[in-house]
């Protein structure tokens, strides 16, 4: 149904195969993004993970991306791009850890409020992420 | 994923009916137009056998244009008339652009894009590009014996919206079909991917004439996956140009040029840099037209070092591209060189000490662009039969978003996405009965929409009356397989419609564009109502035969009734066919296009059901 096979088709079937595969991404890109496929089977089930209006989250949690701002502010400032280096894989081995347990809970637990603390919690680290993006930019510029 | 293989009945057309198409490469020092003949992709060389058409338009004043070594040939004397590197302009206006005050031209900031003042007349950028298309046009099909049913024509990766809309628009104002849109190095990368066989990630470095891209794809069961793509919109060899041309003013120490020595002293650098690829030092000796002589020695170490900068520039990009695509330099398995500007040693030698590998420099870095979209071109007009095909997921290089309160941008498809793609959003009224909402439409990754290009701005009129923050308006962002957008908004919780779809402030407008057609073939009206009639009696006929197969195939998905009425239309187009007014060819056959809307939908929806049925997510797992 992709646009390619229907480039020298009608108008019409242009515009269908367009909508059609505008919406084969749009689920390839939900289910390919841990956080994103987790945000979507919790709402199958009627959950909402509520990022925006949710936020306590446990205190060593916090203390742990205190931590982690900290370094990445100092790593800013200092120009440094092994310490950014070292931030971001600490970063994505939390990460790891939480997809994890978020498939445990998910799969095994079928437990969803612990789903979706664990999803808030890695949406939590993903702006940290796109953060660290903005840092390495920065240095380069 | 098996899932987007699906192919169609009636969409591959018996060989004898194979379609003429071609990949351009508009360029911006040198185009070229290729083909796929016998399953082998080739440039079309012109009557001397040069492939290359040098990108240069010169106008003259009885209203003649030359085009490509002609024009090139007058440049430095008649400078002012004689565009180069035209792309550099496409979409942009005058602050936008780099080193305007070496450029010899008389510019005119209009509103959008910014044009040039020739004796011929006052032109645009995209008018300058499609005198480039014809010629390319005509050498086409002169040479292939026929009509074009089509052309895919490329662009940097990193262009944004308003260059995209202005290239389409040159190709549409040189009478080509557009079937595609293709990125640069996408086109490379099938090129390169189908002559070598290649699985696994790939990047793509490709420094043209004036535009920098780097692209990193994977390759896999023939689907060509871009994963990121970043890079300069305003970089490439005619920097290096700039530089050796800046050095030559300094170190000689040389008053404010005009047009005519500031264009040879310019040839003179570029000739320099090409010299330097294979010698140690480059001699640089002219008379300006004040008498007074230049005559310099540029070594390499010197050129390298005054361009330093220059290549350093590209590898920002490149590591941007890596880390949007969650990956390091170890991940990827060749980097394909492509562009002439990538054969300075120091750019081989950067790229190679940033990827740790030798570069793969085994294709023409000024052909292989044009190759893989000849390649494309052939699947797209449909002259690959099912199976033997490969499917191409490009992305948009750069975010799409809307201006929020503050000046601030609010991002609504973010760069690297998939396309095509939509994403909507929902905002509300600000005051009490609010009746309008204005919209401004920008294209960037900066967080202020002053530091981002301005596509677009519209207003959703006719908003019920209702208290602050009770409206629901939704608004929507649909990037088609171009990479070009549409905008829409619709007020939600009163089930009032109202829709509007933006035109890019950047591009031209749809009557511009009939406008500029009508005037370019004033002097043939009849050549054009012949081309007219036989256009549309080729789409006519293809409707009609693609039609007669869909009905064959899915007939069975209409009422009795729904098919009399496209059998009504069906014969009415037959009669249009049959006589010479194009009009009525084309009224008929846009009728039987409407008659068919509801019928495709349906056939497109029960062959997804087909496709999906019994299926699990895990069997769409790439």
């Amino acid at each position: 149904m992709h646009p390619d096979r229907f480039a020298s088709a009608g108008d019409a079937e242009r515009r269908a195969s367009m909508q059609w595969t505008t919406r084969v991404n749009e689920a390839y890109r939900t289910l390919s993004s841990p956080v994103q496929r987790a945000r979507y089977l919790l709402e199958l089930v009627g959950v909402d993970v509520a990022f925006e209006t949710n936020t306590s989250m446990p205190p060593e949690f916090l203390l742990r991306q205190m931590e982690l701002r900290e370094a990445l502010e100092q790593a800013g400032e200092a120009r440094d791009a092994q310490a950014l280096d070292a931030l971001r894989q600490a970063l994505r081995a939390d990460k790891r850890e939480l997809e994890r347990a978020l498939a445990e809970a998910l799969d095994a637990r079928r437990d969803h409020a612990g789903a979706a603390e664990l999803t808030r919690k890695l949406m939590f680290l993903d702006k940290l992420d796109a953060e660290i993006d903005l840092a390495y930019e920065a240095l380069e510029a | 994923m098996a899932l987007l293989q699906i192919s169609e009945p009636g969409m591959s057309p018996a060989p004898h009916e194979r379609r003429l198409a071609v990949g351009i490469d508009l360029g911006t020092t040198n185009s070229l137009v290729a083909t796929v003949r016998n399953g082998v992709p080739g440039a079309l060389p012109d009557q001397q056998g040069r492939a290359l058409l040098p990108s240069i338009v010169r106008y003259l004043p009885e209203g003649r244009v030359e085009v490509g070594y002609a024009a090139q040939a007058r440049q430095s004397e008649d400078a002012k008339n004689t565009i180069v590197s035209v792309k550099r302009y496409m979409g942009r206006g005058v602050k936008d652009v780099a080193h305007v005050e070496n450029a010899p031209y008389d510019f005119v900031d209009s509103p959008g894009m910014l044009q040039i003042r020739t004796c011929a007349g006052v032109k645009s950028p995209v008018e300058v590009s499609a005198e480039i298309l014809k010629v390319l046009r005509a050498r086409a099909e002169a040479s292939l014996g026929g009509d074009l049913a089509g052309a895919v024509i490329t662009v940097p990766a990193y262009f944004d919206d308003a260059q995209r809309q202005a290239t389409k628009d040159a190709g549409r104002l040189a009478g080509l079909n557009v079937l595609r849109l293709l990125n640069e190095p996408t086109a490379a990368a099938i090129a390169y991917g189908l002559e070598n066989a290649s699985e696994g990630i790939y990047a793509v470095y490709d420094l043209g004439g004036g535009t920098f891209d780097i692209s990193i794809l994977r390759l896999s069961k023939g689907v060509f996956e871009v994963v990121a793509t970043a890079g300069d919109a305003a970089l490439g060899g005619d920097d290096f140009d700039q530089r050796v041309f800046c050095w030559i003013v300094e170190e000689a120490k040389l008053p404010p040029l005009g047009p005519r020595d500031m264009r040879k002293l310019l040839v003179k650098s570029r000739e320099a840099k090409e010299y330097l690829t294979t010698h140690g030092e480059a001699q640089l000796s002219d008379r300006l037209s004040s008498g007074e002589w230049v005559d310099l020695c540029l070594t390499t170490e010197k050129f390298c070092q005054i361009t330093q900068n220059l290549v350093h520039k590209t590898l920002g990009p490149t590591r941007k591209a890596l880390r949007d695509a969650g990956l390091t330099v170890d991940d990827i398995k060749g980097v394909v060189m492509v562009g002439g500007a990538t054969r300075m040693p120091q750019i081989q030698r950067a790229v190679g000490e940033f990827f740790r590998r030798a570069p793969l420099n085994n294709l023409d870095p000024d052909k292989v662009v044009a190759l893989g979209a000849a390649m494309q071109a052939d699947v797209l007009a449909g002259n690959k039969p099912g199976g033997e095909d490969w499917l191409l997921l490009d992305v948009i290089p750069l975010s799409l978003g809307v201006e929020t309160m503050g000046g601030l941008v609010e991002r609504i498809v973010p760069r690297n996405s998939t396309i095509p793609v939509a994403r909507a959003q929902e905002f509300t009224t600000f005051k009490d009965g609010q009746g309008a909402m204005s919209f401004h439409v920008v294209q960037g990754e900066r967080e202020l929409v002053s530091d981002c290009r301005s596509l677009a701005r519209f207003e959703l009129k006719g908003i019920p009356p209702m208290v602050a923050g009770a409206a629901r308006i939704l608004v929507t962002y649909q990037v088609d397989a171009d990479g070009l957008l549409s905008v829409s908004a619709r007020e939600k919780t009163t089930g009032a419609e109202a829709s509007v779809t933006v035109k890019p402030s950047y591009g031209l407008s749809d009557g511009a564009i009939e406008r500029m057609l009508r005037d370019s073939y004033e002097h043939a009206r009849e050549d054009m109502q012949a081309r007219a009639l036989a256009e549309h009696r080729v789409e006519g006929a293809r409707l009609l035969e693609a039609t007669r197969a869909a009905l064959e195939a899915d007939g069975a998905l209409l009422e009795p009734a729904e098919r009399a009425a496209i059998d009504q239309e069906m014969a009415a187009l037959r009669a249009a066919l049959a006589g010479t007014g194009h009009r009525a060819v084309r009224q008929a056959t846009e009728a039987l296009s409407r008659a068919t809307d509801a019928f495709a939908a349906r056939r497109m929806d029960a062959s997804v059901r087909r496709a999906l049925a019994g299926r699990r997510i895990a069997s769409f797992e790439p």
